[in-house]
């Protein structure tokens, strides 16, 4: 017998990967006789921001086509112009929902706002609990970026907060900065990897609108699970 | 016939004469199509992105030995055990042997197609542990016992009034036919199961070999909060998911959003690369990956068909079959369902019991047409049922073929055949519909076609 079970299915998983692969397969397109085609595995990658969705160069474009696209997901974003506006309209929009507690994370966009909203405010930096942030009102946290081209928040734990903060409270309010605005998916990756490679935090998430369902019937619901509103305040 | 073959005949039967269940799924699917035709067109080549994602996809799966050694080493890395399972019952032993050993009893679950496969809820149940399912289409068909209908869209198959009666019998709710309201009493209901929960389980829809992260796809943030609030998560994944690099997301989680559902992007795309690391506010304590062979590598062995493992389950093969239209997805009986499923499960199940499926099927191609990583859906069904007879040949079709040969090369008795039918047809009327009908399997649903009252060659003799 084998002193350790576990590393021996490894062993067994991979020999049998290794004896399938000894025979080759043919290259995407050869069945349908379309032209064999050399796989190269870097030639495909400079390609990809050509292939997907067309997004504009100038910073006007992609602020218009992330304004479309948050829209379209049901998303709020708005564009202030300086941090005293961004603490106005925070008030604005926590005095119109009643908020009675807010759960943030430690940062330069959030503390300021957080503290000129007077109230109790749960912070998750040196933890929390759960019971606790599931009875606040809001979730504020920052982000890494903003994407254009799909409409899309980029947080990862590091940057906001942990990974509840951005989907257990029923309303995600993301402060974001306008030099965070990126023009789409690649270049977001590419971001991820200059931030944070090779330390990388536990979570990255791509979040793209409020939490959403079409389980029923395929009829759209928001804040399934999730949060049912995402605010994008953005300077 | 295999109990699978003669069940999905049956089923089959049933199903296509269910108006009201064809009405259902032409519902559920008549939005997909333009929605996702709208999103392709954003797309500056999807023909290009498309053949790009095949090319990602086929290097991860021939050389799947190396990405699957980096993705286990990076994972190491960061604090994450690796668990390695050849088939269902290691995987389930794993899975049961890691909740066993926190002392632990209550879990959630976000959507895992691989859990399906292997049979993990009830292995749970049966060792005692609360499970409940998270994703809320998941949810209802846990709740009525049954599988998803669609890997995609699980309870498609129900309408907003057998919800409310479900939850009602099931959770004592009020009755409504809002799809809202019925929403938003799952929230309730499943909000105390996150925060109580032990253990959470996940599937993963990509592996990334270069950084060691997971990556899941949801749109309700289901998956977020299973990931989140319990102090274990157990991610099970089946080792074909495995892409080289970052970057390759980039092209993937789009495409998938596109084909999948019709949307630029899905609500979540959440990497996952490690437990709670230092500094961090929250997350599990410890992060476990369960990779599933269960015979992946005897379709990873036919390089034919090796690149059905390419498949990011987006369901769009399900979406335009006409066979899926017709009979839903519980016809089929297996995990899988729709063409991939057809192609698949004879590989992961046995192709003998499962060869009906390549049968069924009108060959039409529009699986592979819409397939955004390319796989050669309707071709891998031609040559399934080709390996299924080769292997195990039908004992009349040769001497049929070897009779109706020698027939249509003698004109004499070719031209007697044809007399003798006409004959025959007079007085197939007395035996039509009966027992003694030897065209019982045609004449059930159609009509015999007559023969003419004077051949082509009859014809061409009297205009001489």
């Amino acid at each position: 017998m084998v002193a350790n079970p576990k590393m021996n299915e490894r062993e067994n998983i991979l020999g049998r990967i290794r004896e399938a692969l000894s025979v080759p397969a043919p290259v995407p397109g050869a069945h349908s006789g379309e032209p064999p085609h050399a796989v190269s595995e870097c030639e495909a990658a400079t390609h990809i921001p050509e292939w997907l969705p067309r997004v504009g160069s100038t910073f006007e474009e992609r602020l218009a086509l992330f304004r479309t696209n948050a829209a379209e997901l049901k998303a709020d974003f708005v564009l202030l112009d300086s941090p005293e506006e961004l603490i106005a309209k925070l008030r604005e929009i926590a005095a119109a929902e009643s908020w009675k507690k807010v759960a943030t994370h430690s940062n330069a966009l959030t503390d300021g706002a957080c503290d000129a909203l007077d109230l109790p405010v749960l912070r998750t930096d040196n933890g929390y609990d759960p019971r606790d942030m599931e009875t606040c009102d809001a979730g504020i946290s920052a982000c890494d970026a903003l994407i254009a081209q799909t409409g899309s928040v980029l947080v990862t734990s590091q940057s906001a907060g942990g990974r509840a903060l951005s989907v257990l409270p029923p309303h995600h309010v993301v402060l974001a900065r306008r030099e965070q605005l990126l023009a789409d998916l690649p270049a977001a990756f590419a971001l991820l990897k200059t931030k944070y490679a090779p330390g990388y935090p536990s979570l990255i998430s791509f979040i793209t609108g409020p939490s959403r369902t079409g389980d029923i019937e395929r009829i759209l619901v928001l804040g399934a699970h999730g949060p049912k509103k995402l605010t994008i305040l953005c300077v | 016939m295999t109990p699978a073959a003669s069940q999905f005949k049956k089923n089959a039967i049933a199903l296509t004469a269910d108006l009201r269940h064809r009405a259902l799924i032409r519902t559920a699917l008549k939005k997909y199509e333009v929605v996702r035709d709208d999103k392709v067109s954003r797309f500056q080549n999807w023909q290009s992105a498309r053949q790009s994602a095949a090319e990602i996809k086929w290097d991860a799966v021939n050389h799947l030995d190396a990405h699957l050694i980096e993705f286990a080493r990076n994972l190491e890395a960061r604090g994450t055990q690796v668990h390695w399972a050849s088939n269902a019952a290691q995987a389930r032993e794993i899975i049961i042997g890691i909740i066993q050993e926190r002392k632990a009893h209550s879990i959630i679950k976000s959507k895992v197609m691989t859990g399906e496969e292997i049979h993990l809820n009830e292995a749970l149940e049966k060792a005692g542990f609360d499970v409940v399912e998270s994703d809320l289409g998941e949810y209802i068909v846990q709740l009525r016992h049954e599988p998803p209908y669609h890997f995609v869209f699980p309870a498609m198959h129900l309408t907003r009034g057998e919800i409310s009666d479900l939850f009602s019998k099931e959770l004592g709710t009020a009755s409504t036919d809002s799809p809202e309201e019925l929403t938003m009493i799952a929230r309730r209901v499943l909000r105390d199961k996150y925060i109580a929960a032990d253990i959470g389980i996940s599937g993963a829809n990509f592996g990334i070999a270069e950084t060691g992260m997971i990556s899941i796809t949801e749109n309700e943030g289901n998956a977020r909060l299973t990931c989140a609030l319990p102090k274990v998560h157990i991610a099970l994944m089946g080792i074909e998911k495995v892409l080289p690099k970052l970057e390759d997301l980039a092209l993937f989680l789009p495409m998938l959003a596109t084909a999948g559902a019709g949307q630029v992007m899905t609500g979540y795309n959440t990497l996952y690369g490690g437990p709670r690391q230092p500094g961090e506010a929250d997350g599990p304590e410890a992060f476990h990956v369960v990779l599933l062979d269960n015979n992946r590598t005897q379709l990873l062995a036919d390089p034919e068909q090796r690149d059905a493992l390419h498949c990011i389950r987006c369901g769009a093969c399900l979406n335009v079959c006409p066979i899926y239209k017709n009979i839903g997805g519980h016809a089929y009986g297996a995990t899988y369902q729709g063409p991939i499923g057809a192609v698949i499960t004879p590989h992961l199940r046995g192709l003998q019991q499962w060869k009906h499926l390549s049968f069924a099927s009108s060959l039409c191609g529009a699986c592979t047409q819409t397939c955004p990583v390319k796989i050669n859906l309707h071709h891998h069904l031609l040559q399934s049922r080709r390996n299924a007879i080769a292997q195990k040949p039908v004992w009349w079709e040769k001497p049929l073929f070897q009779g109706l040969a020698f027939l249509f090369n003698h004109a004499g008795l070719f031209s007697l055949g044809m007399k003798l039918g006409r004959i025959g047809q007079v007085f197939y009327p007395l035996v039509k519909g009966t027992r003694l009908d030897p065209a019982s399997a045609w004449t059930k649903s159609r009509e015999l076609p007559k023969i003419a009252p004077q051949t082509f060659r009859e014809w061409w003799q009297t205009r001489k």
